[in-house]
């Protein structure tokens, strides 16, 4: 595998369309203390098939950003669109999947019925259920696991199956929340080259909050720095790297650079406050 | 095998116990049926021993000590006496018979288990609409609490008053005094199972965009089964108090309650203690029926610890 071949990056053939559009983004929390600006002025553009990583400490709105985005928080200012509708418009018509920090699977449903709970809310057929619950099974690569219970697997098969459930309804766009924050490194390298994997065949628009700088470099299409209070972007890198990238890649120099880069952006928006 | 012999001897120590305060409580008795009887006491008359302290007696007339164990109405029946009589008023007898706990246990259970369906139900009810409207949290909640807080013994003769005015009478007063008590418990477990999915499982499902319904069946619903299983056992519990309860008041002629009170009424303590103990034994049989079908369920579930 030579990485130095591809020179024309991430986006796919004609993917310059926008998916999400934010502008001007205000988000203000009313609390006991008084009001927190939580997102501040945030501009920006997802196009279709990026794999848009959300990086900064905590505090700086990455994870607020993203729940505008599927509409659980709602903005105080400014404007988003998601596929050219509003956020709660997009979710009618089921435009994402989230996956959230810990799995969340249902313990008294077998990892198969745990993968239908949206199928079945959205009204699905029993065999257009049966169905995609085997394909996403075997794009997370968990055939055969259908019959089995959460606490019959590892944390990190059941964080596989929550994507699994978030693919199921077939959404283009996967909001994943620090998906594998609570792993272990070794698991979660492991997870971040299924991840990519997935994304290639996929080719969702991906949007992945994460602590983690070789995380957010080694996925990722487009890297969004931010910072806290208020919560804002400092700088948005378009990563350079080849859209298909081994595990070593991340000893390469245009990683290091790339690294260097973010760690750069956090540092000034912390030099600030 | 270790806890085993641990739990028997704390049963030994609360039998030995028992035994040894049934010497100072019934003493005086024994001592004027002795006395009537012709024996030899001291002191000799029932006046001078009035004014002495129950150890002083035993302490001077030992040799009566053994009798302290055998009287016909003692003040405080000694085990033996109580395991005698509840043996030969259950296996004993007929199950027909007036005399047959089983005959008042059964009595008894009916109403017990009726309200105890009735308390559930509506203790679930209430607490569905308590975790959905806010205007019931606040308008039913402290009235759920008050309700606890008036003695039951007190209210029991009204709600039964009140039912017989109305042409209400038989198993359904009781039922309904015993649905009073057991409401609460599945209301406060139910109330506090039905919120504890956190926020991310709530996220969740607004992201399907699912209704209020979906959520209620999907995921509240059954994970509150830990917290209504709890509920249930302290419901049962204080459903069979409240059946008891409610015989008192009515004269009624059959069940645990009305044994209780004619033991009272005759000053037959053996009566009222093995009347007592048959309902701890039917409510310790009640608690642990729902435990094995906890204990079932939530490893079904996938939430046994």
């Amino acid at each position: 595998m030579n990485t130095q071949t591809t020179t024309q990056a991430h986006a796919p053939q004609g993917a310059t369309e926008a998916v999400v559009e934010a502008k001007n983004l205000d988000l203000v929390f009313p609390t006991n203390d008084g009001p927190v600006q939580a997102l501040k002025d945030v501009n920006l553009t997802i196009n279709k098939g990026d794999f848009v990583s959300f990086i900064g400490p905590s505090g700086c709105g990455k994870t607020t950003f993203l729940r505008v985005m599927a509409a659980l928080e709602h903005p105080t200012g400014g404007s988003i669109t998601v596929n050219g509708m509003s956020p709660d418009e997009a979710r009618k018509q089921r435009a994402y999947g989230y996956v959230f920090q810990a799995a969340g699977l249902y313990p008294w449903r077998t990892i198969a019925k745990n993968i239908k709970l949206p199928l079945e809310i959205m009204g699905f057929s029993k065999a257009e259920q049966d169905k995609r619950v085997e394909q996403v099974l075997e794009l997370v690569e968990l055939s055969g696991f259908g019959g089995k219970y959460p606490w019959q697997l590892s944390g990190g098969m059941q964080q596989r199956a929550s994507i699994a459930r978030a693919l199921a309804f077939d959404a283009d766009i996967l909001l994943m929340d620090e998906p594998f924050g609570a792993l272990d490194e070794i698991v979660r390298d492991h997870l971040n080259e299924q991840l990519l994997k997935l994304w290639a065949r996929t080719n969702k628009t991906i949007g992945f909050v994460t602590h983690s700088i070789p995380e957010a470099v080694y996925l990722s299409t487009k890297i969004v720095v931010m910072s806290p209070r208020p919560g804002r972007i400092t700088d948005v890198i378009e990563s350079t790297l080849p859209r298909e990238r081994p595990l070593d890649i991340r000893d390469s120099q245009e990683f290091i650079d790339i690294a260097h880069r973010v760690r750069e952006g956090l540092r000034a928006g912390h030099a600030d406050d | 095998m270790r806890t085993f012999l641990s739990v028997l001897t704390v049963l030994a120590a609360i039998v030995a116990f028992w035994y040894a305060a049934c010497i100072p409580m019934n003493i005086k008795g024994v001592l004027d049926t002795a006395e009537r009887a012709g024996f030899e006491v001291s002191p000799a008359t029932s006046k001078e021993r009035r004014d002495m302290g129950s150890f002083g007696l035993v302490a001077s007339n030992s040799f009566a000590i053994a009798e302290t164990f055998s009287q016909d109405r003692p003040r405080l029946p000694a085990p033996h006496q109580v395991v005698r009589e509840l043996w030969n008023t259950t296996v004993m007898k007929k199950v027909t018979s007036k005399r047959s706990l089983v005959y008042h246990g059964q009595v008894t259970l009916k109403a017990t288990l009726l309200g105890f369906v009735i308390g559930t139900g509506l203790g679930i009810l209430l607490a569905v609409g308590i975790v959905h409207s806010r205007v019931m949290d606040m308008s039913v909640m402290p009235w759920a609490i008050v309700s606890q807080t008036i003695p039951i013994i007190a209210l029991a003769p009204m709600i039964i008053v009140v039912l017989y005015s109305i042409g209400v009478q038989g198993i359904l007063p009781k039922a309904i005094i015993s649905a009073y008590l057991s409401f609460f418990p599945v209301v406060v477990g139910m109330v506090k199972g039905l919120r504890s999915p956190d926020a991310m499982q709530l996220d969740l499902l607004k992201t399907y965009s699912a209704s209020t319904s979906q959520g209620f069946w999907k995921l509240r619903l059954p994970s509150s089964m830990p917290y209504l299983f709890t509920s249930l056992k302290i419901g049962i519990a204080a459903s069979l108090l409240g059946a008891i309860v409610g015989e008192l008041p009515t004269g009624a002629v059959s069940g645990l309650g009305a044994r209780l009170l004619a033991g009272s009424y005759y000053g037959q303590t053996v009566q009222i203690w093995s009347a007592l103990f048959a309902a701890a034994i039917l409510a310790g049989l009640l608690v642990a029926l729902l435990e094995v079908i906890e204990k079932t369920v939530l490893k079904r579930m996938g939430m046994s610890g």
